[in-house]
């Protein structure tokens, strides 16, 4: 059976990030598919919502485009449902509170077990309030991602220590976007998260180059790459298949000998 | 464990980021709040500046007019920068200057909220950067104009659909941008823990002299008081020293936009239903996906797809009601204050107004209305007048 800690047994981690249905969902197979082959060891899949207050402009646009196609939370399990037969891999929910809670939690976390899906990120989520997920997924099998930032200081022990799955070190302030320079202590973050829990931590929110991922991957167990990708499927639409496979085998290949 | 819940509502539902901010404003919060220089600076700022506390005027002509029950007005409109935005804001800057912040951040719909951080900005000579949808930008560029005028940079914000809620979501990403030196103003009673409790607290002010004022000229308590609602600031803040009296109804009055049949309304306890978004659990315009709606209400002020965590707890509680008003409701209370009692209210107020007007006929004449006048309708003139199909542009 799959297990997000499967994702770590390859060397570094790459985890790429994508918003389903956009363009549309035929092509979030095929890109999936691509990535999948081309060296992602766990893929967030990214259900869009109207408001994701978490996103940059990258982002929030590739929402808007899933959203104008028509994608659901309905047609997302749909498609997971059938990529599951093919890939080993495992595989996690990214999206906002508010679309889990309001399909109803029990429900969807009922179905995300049942398509195949590993764990859930939920980034308007804190500590304080994981308790109106964290039971469900627990029930249904699926890891509730904790999130970490470099504002979190003296909570990183608490965090930590009920963490699942990974930890996800926010490398930066503000919202997920590509960034020239990352110059947060990301060494000091994770040494904070291994003193609380033997737990792997993966480093998001600026990574877009084989240099940048290099770098964060030396002090973590693996890099999340989100906005990078997403740009090439804004720029390439239908025809983005090759471009994102060609770049997540070159981001995978400059971590994978650390 | 979860903080800042009225019955299930509220919470902190915000990134990681942002948790270390909440925390220190509310510790901030706690000390302050019970602070006698801080309160001593603050009541001079809302007296002496402000111009506190405002009138609780009697509605002679509105009253003999409906020829029921008597109304009185609590004017808000009266305050400086024409609305009750002024009573939050010049206490949370004040807050942030004690916090040793230096530069303030602050989402606007109307403007209203945002003039009003812009002045107090000046006042305590804090950077300020506000803001504003693209769409309502254009729809109020006098109140652009006004806030650079006071030394606030506006952004005009393009993401989603350019009006209220994406002022507000944009301003949340601004402020995991840059935390150290920056204090969010939240205007209204929403978002998450400690903001909906730090913005009634403030704007507690107005049912506290409504009910000084209210003993003082007839000696008891009002039967009902009336306010519109859209994140509910100045209604919690005309409900709050009424909510242990029973006796009192307390009625919020919804922007239901062209009716609340359809979906061009921004009612959200009549259309919407529970969810979790700009930090908050509460009640939401959304569809069956939970993807928010593209709200509407000809009041930019009102034009937000969901209400403060309180509201819905005394609307689930019943001891607040809230009823849905439509444009062409409060645009027919505008114009009957203005003729009737030569006061232009805000086209928010008159939300409150249009439903005193179906109210008071229904009560008798030794019983009580207060609605809250929370601001001016200067503002609002061009965009009635367009309304009622006549061609003026501020």
């Amino acid at each position: 059976m799959t297990k997000i800690s499967d994702a770590f047994q390859n060397g570094k981690a790459f985890i790429p990030f994508i918003t389903c249905g956009d363009p549309d969902l035929e092509t979030t197979v095929q890109i999936v598919r691509a990535m999948a082959e081309n060296g992602a060891d766990l893929i967030e899949l990214g259900i869009p919502f109207s408001d994701p207050t978490a996103e940059g402009p990258v982002i929030q646009a590739a929402s808007g485009r899933a959203l104008a196609a028509g994608t659901t939370t309905d047609k997302i399990f749909d498609m997971v449902r059938v990529l599951r037969r093919e890939l080993t891999l495992p595989m996690v929910f990214m999206t906002y509170a508010n679309v889990v809670f309001s399909y109803g939690t029990e429900r969807f976390l009922t179905n995300a077990q049942e398509v195949g899906v590993q764990g859930l990120i939920l980034p308007d989520v804190p500590f304080e309030e994981k308790d109106e997920f964290a039971p469900a997924c627990r029930a249904h099998g699926l890891e509730l991602i904790s999130l970490i930032a470099p504002t979190s200081h003296q909570r990183i022990n608490a965090i930590a220590r009920e963490a699942e799955g990974f930890v996800y070190c926010v490398s930066s302030l503000g919202v997920t976007g590509v960034r020239k320079e990352i110059t947060t202590d990301i060494a000091g973050m994770v040494e904070l998260v291994r003193q609380a829990k033997d737990i792997p931590c993966a480093i998001g929110f600026g990574i877009s180059t084989p240099e940048q991922a290099r770098k964060m991957a030396a002090s973590a167990d693996g890099v999340i790459v989100g906005s990078a990708i997403v740009r090439i499927i804004a720029q390439y639409g239908r025809e983005a298949v090759p471009h994102v496979a060609e770049y997540v085998r070159e981001m995978k290949a400059a971590i994978a000998d650390l | 464990m979860s903080n800042g819940r009225f019955g299930i509502h509220g919470g902190q539902y915000i990134p990681e980021t942002l948790m270390n901010a909440v925390i220190e404003l509310e510790e901030a919060y706690n000390h302050y709040k019970d602070d006698p220089e801080f309160n001593r600076e603050l009541t001079e700022l809302l007296n002496e500046y402000a111009g506190r506390p405002s009138r609780l005027y009697y509605a002679k002509k509105m009253t003999e007019d409906l020829g029921g029950a008597k109304i009185y007005l609590k004017r808000e409109d009266l305050n400086h920068t024409g609305a009750h935005k002024i009573n939050n804001v010049l206490g949370q800057v004040l807050l942030a200057k004690k916090m040793g912040k230096t530069r303030v951040i602050a989402e606007t719909g109307a403007g209203q909220h945002g003039v009003a951080t812009a002045t107090a900005a000046a006042l305590m000579g804090m950077e300020c950067v506000v803001y504003m949808g693209r769409e309502d930008t254009i729809r109020q560029a006098l109140n652009v104009y006004r806030m650079r005028l006071l030394g606030a940079t506006v952004h005009a914000v393009d993401s989603g659909t350019g009006t209220l809620k994406d002022a507000v979501s944009e301003t949340f990403r601004e402020w995991t941008n840059r935390i150290d030196d920056t204090h969010y103003v939240l205007g209204s009673v929403m978002g998450p823990h400690p903001f909906p409790t730090i913005v009634r607290d403030f704007q507690a002010v107005i049912s506290r002299e409504i009910k000084e004022q209210l003993m003082e000229k007839e000696g008891r308590l009002p039967d009902a008081v009336l306010a519109c609602v859209g994140g509910g600031s100045n209604a919690i803040g005309a409900f709050y020293h009424f909510i242990d009296d029973p006796s009192v109804r307390l009625i919020g009055c919804e922007a239901a936009g062209r009716g609340i049949d359809g979906w061009e309304t921004a009612a959200t306890i009549s259309t919407g239903r529970l969810g979790i978004f700009h930090g908050m659990k509460s009640y939401f315009c959304q569809d069956e996906y939970g993807q928010i709606a593209p709200v509407y209400s000809i009041s930019a002020g009102l034009d937000y797809p969901g209400i403060g965590p309180e509201h819905a707890w005394l609307h689930d509680t019943g001891r607040a009601e809230y009823v849905p008003i439509t444009d062409e409701e409060a645009v027919c209370a505008f114009e009957y204050l203005s003729r009737t009692e030569g006061i232009i209210p805000a086209i928010e107020s008159a939300h409150a107004v249009a439903h005193a007007i179906k109210l008071a006929p229904t009560m008798g004449k030794d019983q009580i209305i207060v609605i809250n006048i929370s601001g001016r309708g200067d503002k609002d003139c061009a965009a009635i007048a367009r309304y009622r199909g006549e061609d003026l542009h501020d």
